[in-house]
């Protein structure tokens, strides 16, 4: 059984005028210790689905069906006693912004030890020793002068390795990680990668990112989704994605890369951009922006077809497998 | 070789942090003492921006890349040096003098979602520019400008009446390129332009920019921290750190052999699409704050090669066989 399995989410935001439904039939599965990436431009829903991995979604927005299944049992029919000792706990969530995620008020110490004491009936003194020893799992300078620092006194970099070492204070089983290195600098941020990438490995932790960096992705991750209006559009081991993307979209968004592209050359780009929640397409999402949109895209969704290992939500690819097969029957 | 369109000489600007002059007296020892601290956000950075050319800038935050962005533009004055524009020099001109190069000079910024007033509509957004630049014009020349440069940066002319905010992020770019297209520039700083976009959209506003450079001539000075856009879209690269110029090579020669080491671990640090692992070179520590800069050379504190005269004598640009302009002890011994 997979440590976390998500069926068939939907989650709404009741507005004035109607609900906007911010994720429409997500589906997938997180194994233990897996990595796995989580991909889309701004509005795609990426945020949304981790939020919604430990219900943190805020009034308008509702879970409007679908399970959330973790070790088994079904968080979004918990209530928010039992929720909560799963949150920070046997989940941890990373923030993108240090900044705001640490409280300006209180030390460092202060807040990793509240942290420990909500979930754990140990002494303060016992929850230090935790404290100091998370810090020096994630290589900060003198930890134990940290733990009286307040957040203004570390820098963005230090900051981020702090909200490491909080999300890593209990051993939960899985990190979600949004966008956890967006704020920081290319040298900063390829630090702070490694290191995640790191403690993962050595403690055996799932790890959900979500970023639109393809790069990182590639490099970080076992298996990736990859998200388009609210919908996963392709899904599968992440190696076979970024080499060989079968879905348009996947395609255009690694093609838009300038690293791939003849340097002083024109860039691939894809036509307009990603539609707002108000007017979502009908059919497939994408086919307003879609090279090989026909007429079936625009009136019905597709559904999940499989190529190789990853499952691909396009007729266009649908297509093609159906016209391979017919192929290899007239062979044979 | 031909004369530089835009020179920067010897520039340093710093930023006054200690206030006014009572919070500048402390009282220690006995005694009361002035303390004054600054921001040393430039510390004497030579460059030429050549004609039809994209100079990029990279570098960290904090590095000054965009310090040198406004401070070429005039938005700010610099502490020391001098700024030329076509053999003349522009930053100590007085107002009237110095308004042919402001229509000659244009800028672009990084979020297209402050740079564009709100409460006008893009056709005044593009109209203000021109009619402040060209009083003399009729409004039908006026429209035609308007329109023209609309529809080369795709937005639909009949769009005009529309405000900023009814715009994607990546139109609102368009618009801001368009406004900035609107006086006919030669040479356009750009800063930071993609950052604040995503992928899909940050490769056509890139595409854009491209287009315009080919069709208008323009000159670009490029910020950005992207690396990947600089390979792109540069013509030659300036690596800036702590307000220092330590690499300055063409594109091609600086991302296929890096010499300062900074470079290197910068160029490093991109996360490729080939790689399956994290495989970089790791700095010690973090960038120092630029109020108490390192004594020597600004990187020593993170560099694996440094040495006892990197921590004691500040390096210049010496210029390597590949053609590299580096500012390295340790390339200029042959260590490195």
């Amino acid at each position: 059984m997979a440590l976390l399995e998500v069926r068939d989410l939907d989650v709404r935001f009741a507005v004035r005028g109607g609900d906007l439904t911010a994720l429409r039939g997500i589906s997938f599965s997180l194994d233990k210790g897996e990595r796995l990436g989580l991909v889309g431009e701004s509005g795609a829903g990426k945020s949304v689905a981790a939020f919604s991995i430990l219900n943190l979604i805020a009034k308008p927005g509702y879970i409007a069906g679908g399970q959330i299944l973790f070790e088994g049992r079904d968080l979004a029919a918990m209530s928010e006693r039992e929720l909560r000792k799963i949150r920070g706990n046997r989940i941890a969530m990373i923030f993108q912004d240090p900044m705001m995620t640490l409280n300006p008020v209180l030390t460092i110490g202060t807040q990793m030890v509240e942290a420990i004491l909500a979930h754990r009936k140990i002494s303060k003194k016992e929850a230090r020793a935790i404290a100091l020893d998370r810090l020096q799992k994630v290589q900060i300078p003198s930890p134990g002068k940290r733990l009286d620092q307040y957040p203004h006194e570390l820098s963005g970099g230090m900051r981020q390795r702090v909200i490491i070492a909080i999300a890593l204070l209990l051993d939960p089983e899985i990190i979600v990680a949004d966008e956890p290195t967006t704020a920081l600098d290319v040298t900063i941020q390829a630090e702070i990668m490694d290191l995640l990438l790191d403690l993962c490995e050595q403690e055996n932790v799932a790890l959900m990112l979500i970023t639109h960096d393809l790069g990182v992705v590639s490099q970080v991750t076992q298996r990736m989704l990859v998200m388009y209006s609210g919908r996963i559009i392709e899904q599968g081991p992440t190696r076979e994605i970024i080499n060989d993307a079968q879905h348009p979209y996947t395609q255009g968004l690694i093609n838009a890369l300038p690293q791939l592209g003849e340097p002083g050359a024109r860039l691939f780009q894809i036509p307009g951009s990603m539609p707002s929640l108000k007017n979502v397409p009908t059919g497939c999402p994408f086919h307003p922006r879609c090279n090989f949109a026909t007429e079936q895209c625009k009136h019905s969704m597709p559904d999940y077809v499989r190529s190789g290992n990853v499952d691909v939500a396009c007729y266009e690819v649908a297509n093609l497998i159906e016209q391979e097969k017919h192929m290899q029957e007239a062979e044979s | 070789m031909t004369s530089p369109l835009v020179s920067i000489r010897g520039l340093e600007k710093r930023f006054d942090l200690s206030g006014s002059l009572l919070e500048q007296i402390t009282f220690e020892g006995g005694r009361f003492r002035r303390k004054k601290e600054a921001v040393h956000a430039i510390n004497g950075v030579d460059l030429e921006v050549q004609r039809g050319e994209a100079l990029c800038v990279v570098g960290e935050s904090g590095c000054g890349k965009s310090t040198i962005a406004r401070t070429v533009m005039g938005l700010l004055s610099p502490s020391a040096g001098e700024i030329h524009y076509d053999g003349q020099r522009i930053d100590n001109l007085e107002r009237k003098a110095s308004l042919p190069y402001r229509r000659k000079m244009q800028m672009i910024f990084q979020n297209p979602y402050a740079s564009l007033n709100p409460r006008m509509t893009i056709q005044q957004t593009l109209e203000e520019p021109i009619r402040f630049h060209h009083p003399d014009w009729s409004p039908i020349q006026v429209r035609d400008k308007i329109h023209e440069v609309m529809h080369s940066v795709g937005i639909d002319p009949d769009w005009g009446s529309r405000f900023g905010h009814e715009f994607s992020g990546g139109q609102r770019q368009r618009i801001a390129i368009a406004r900035a297209l609107a006086v006919d520039p030669e040479f356009i700083v750009a800063d930071e332009p993609i950052s604040a976009l995503d992928v899909s959209i940050q490769a056509q506003v890139l595409n854009l920019l491209m287009d315009a450079q080919e069709s208008r001539g323009l000159t670009y000075l490029f910020i950005t921290h992207d690396l990947a856009v600089v390979e792109h879209f540069g013509t030659r690269v300036a690596v800036m750190y702590l307000g220092r110029v330590c690499e300055l090579a063409d594109t091609k020669t600086l991302f296929a052999t890096p010499r300062h080491p900074y470079t290197q671990a910068l160029l490093s640090a991109i996360p490729k699409l080939e790689d399956d692992r994290p495989n970089h070179i790791r700095l010690k520590g973090e960038v120092p704050t630029p109020v108490n800069l390192p004594s020597g050379c600004v990187f020593h504190g993170r560099c694996p090669y440094a040495n006892e005269r990197c921590r004691q004598e500040v390096p210049g640009l010496i210029t390597t066989d590949g053609g590299n302009q580096v500012a390295c002890h340790a390339v200029e011994e042959g260590r490195l």
